[in-house]
């Protein structure tokens, strides 16, 4: 690895925004490949992902690191030409959404992200979700992982109602369910019937690796 | 002395005993509740939002029932419905206005101060509310845009700035602020109305005042989530300097609240200060200095400070332990009890914290081992206020809220 990449890598890894920004615009307008300039931000990520595991990052961290992507992201897709390397294979569907009654985006904003760049195909059908809107999104998009995120208390009822109609639509056995968000724990997972509680993004990456690996 | 002030002075000295670590006669047991009242009554949350009556006479059977040592008034939490309507706020959405009618009132995480606008807060915080926050948060505040700049003015310039007031626009709002204002005083004086009926038998008020610690502050009511943690990195001076001025207007507005209040306790719902939210450094930089300091303030003008240290705190617990003894309420939400009593035992009452999925999910079997085991281990030698960790969460089954202000009185510490 060239020094240069090694510099942008470690620009996003120790949250030099600035810095982070202008060397990619320095090697996007030299000529560099775009899609290996996108390569170098995943790498970034992975560490940046690896210290919130360890707990030396928290959430500012993987939000303004989610800016930086998205910053550099702009100025490198539209250059992306055809030959340039084709889409990389994404490792597993999954379908995420904040269940009815409650308007909570930033939890699900988060674990979209997060598994987004971790090479998940995410769908994120948004907030105040009816259970028939589940329903009808699984059937169409065939997700191996189902996420339901939920702040409020009043979120368990939901979770459990959405949960059963996944059962009654005959679908539940297609995939896993995992909830996480506000006072989600194990009760609530016991209570709802999901499969698997999370309580930070990064727990949520960990559930789909090992069920989508498995 | 009646027996209503009888009943009244024993509960207070529970609480105070509780709160100044000595043991009290029993661990007492508080009631804050929201819309679980609603369900407890029968009513729809709509109606519990905007008839002062039956939730006053909802919440009195409520009260009568559980008995408990210390309450918050739930008036100025839930019956908000005609205020806001009248005003034409905007920051929350309730049943009627953007949730259903059985679905709890929410909050709007949403940009309503820009990044670029820190330094017209630092500069003028009123001229800000007035010209800049206030309209975007209410419909009724629109009109006071075009109201005078007031720093500059002098003299007979003030004279002839006087013609803004007239402005249809700032006429309108100011018709719309004072309909406003006359519902926010017919709740008011329905809350305080019942707060001294309760007193009459016996209930003393578990808060007087509320206040928001001043990262809070910005981050909820201000910049949004996304903006203070972009904030962090992005703006760090400003934001450290915003956070500073506005605890000084935070500070005095809660004591005078306070002061006006039956209750010396000012509750200070925590809302980022959880683990997984920033590093240790940050929350040593960005959060606790602050808030340490109105807590300071607030226990040097005789209040207690009662911070819900909401989510899971842990990491936090040995930093937080660095204030007065025996001055303050920690309300904890997810921290192991009986690890906050180690390390906080000898400084200040906690107060909580039975799982919302318990309260919600559970049994009363187990709501009543639960308490059992935090009134034996965390509630010897005074500093424990029996609760749930977030009050009585809005679907908890009514047998297990029963089995909780139960277990006060059924074990000891």
């Amino acid at each position: 690895m060239i020094e240069n990449e090694q510099q942008l890598i470690e620009a996003i890894a120790e949250m030099r925004e600035e810095e982070a920004f202008a060397l990619a615009k320095a090697m996007l307008d030299r000529g560099e490949d775009p899609v290996r300039v996108l390569e170098l931000c995943r790498v970034a990520m992975d560490i940046v992902g690896k210290r919130f595991e360890n707990q030396e990052y928290f959430l500012p961290e993987l939000v303004l690191a989610g800016e930086m992507l998205e910053n550099i992201g702009a100025i490198a897709k539209p250059l992306i030409v055809e030959k340039s390397g084709g889409a990389a294979k994404k490792l597993g569907r999954v379908l995420v959404g904040t269940v009815h009654g409650d308007l909570h985006d930033i939890g699900k904003n988060i674990v979209t992200f997060m598994l987004d760049i971790n090479g998940f195909e995410v769908k994120d059908i948004g907030i105040d979700v009816p259970v028939a809107k589940f329903v009808e999104e699984i059937r169409e998009f065939k997700p191996a992982v189902v996420g339901l995120s939920g702040f409020l208390t009043l979120a368990f009822d939901s979770m459990k109602e959405t949960v059963h109609a996944i059962e009654a639509a005959g679908l539940r056995d297609q995939m896993k369910i995992m909830i996480g968000g506000g006072q989600v724990d194990e009760a609530v997972r016991t209570y709802t019937g999901a499969d698997a509680y999370g309580s930070n993004a990064v727990a949520a990456v960990t559930l789909c690796r090992d069920w989508i690996a498995a | 002395m009646s027996a209503g002030a009888a009943a009244y002075a024993e509960r207070m000295q529970r609480v105070m005993d509780a709160v100044e670590l000595r043991q009290p006669d029993r661990v007492p047991v508080a009631f804050f509740s929201t819309f679980w009242l609603a369900r407890y009554g029968g009513i729809s949350y709509r109606e519990a939002m905007y008839d002062y009556e039956r939730l006053t006479q909802i919440t009195r059977r409520a009260m009568l029932e559980l008995q408990p040592d210390m309450y918050a008034l739930p008036h100025l939490l839930t019956a908000i419905g005609p205020v806001m309507e009248k005003m034409g706020y905007r920051q929350l959405e309730w049943p009627g206005h953007g949730t259903a009618e059985d679905v709890s009132y929410q909050y709007i995480d949403r940009e309503y101060m820009q990044a670029e606008e820190y330094d017209e807060y630092l500069l003028d915080p009123t001229g800000f509310y007035l010209h800049t926050y206030l309209p975007r948060i209410g419909d009724a505040f629109q009109g006071l845009e075009e109201l005078p700049r007031f720093p500059g003015l002098y003299y007979l310039r003030l004279v002839v700035a006087a013609r803004q007031f007239a402005r249809p626009a700032v006429q309108r709002s100011l018709a719309a602020l004072k309909e406003s204002g006359d519902e926010a005083t017919r709740l008011v004086e329905h809350a305080d109305r019942f707060a001294d009926d309760m007193a009459e038998i016996g209930f003393p008020l578990a808060n007087g005042a509320t206040a928001a610690a001043p990262f809070d502050f910005f981050a909820d009511y201000f910049r949004g989530s996304k903006g203070i943690m972009l904030d962090m990195y992005r703006r760090k001076d400003k934001l450290l300097a915003a956070i500073e001025r506005a605890a000084i207007f935070i500070t005095r507005q809660t004591i005078a609240t306070c002061r006006a209040s039956t209750s010396n306790i000012v509750f200070i719902p925590l809302h980022w200060a959880f683990d997984s939210f920033m590093s240790l450094a940050q929350f040593k930089l960005f959060y606790w200095p602050s808030l340490r300091k109105l807590m300071l303030d607030l226990i040097e003008a005789g209040l207690v400070p009662m911070p819900l240290w909401e989510g899971d705190c842990t990491s936090r617990l040995e930093t937080i332990a660095d204030i007065p003894r025996g001055k303050a309420i920690y309300w904890i939400e997810r921290a192991d009890m009986i690890r906050a009593k180690e390390i906080l035992g000898d400084v200040v009452c906690l107060r909580g914290n039975v799982p919302a999925s318990m309260l919600t999910t559970g049994t009363p079997e187990q709501v009543d081992a639960f308490c059992r085991r935090l009134i034996e281990k965390v509630g010897r030698g005074g500093g424990l206020i029996l609760d749930c960790g977030i009050g009585i969460p809005d679907e908890s089954k009514p047998e297990n809220v029963r089995a909780m202000f139960a277990a006060a009185r059924k074990y000891n510490p």
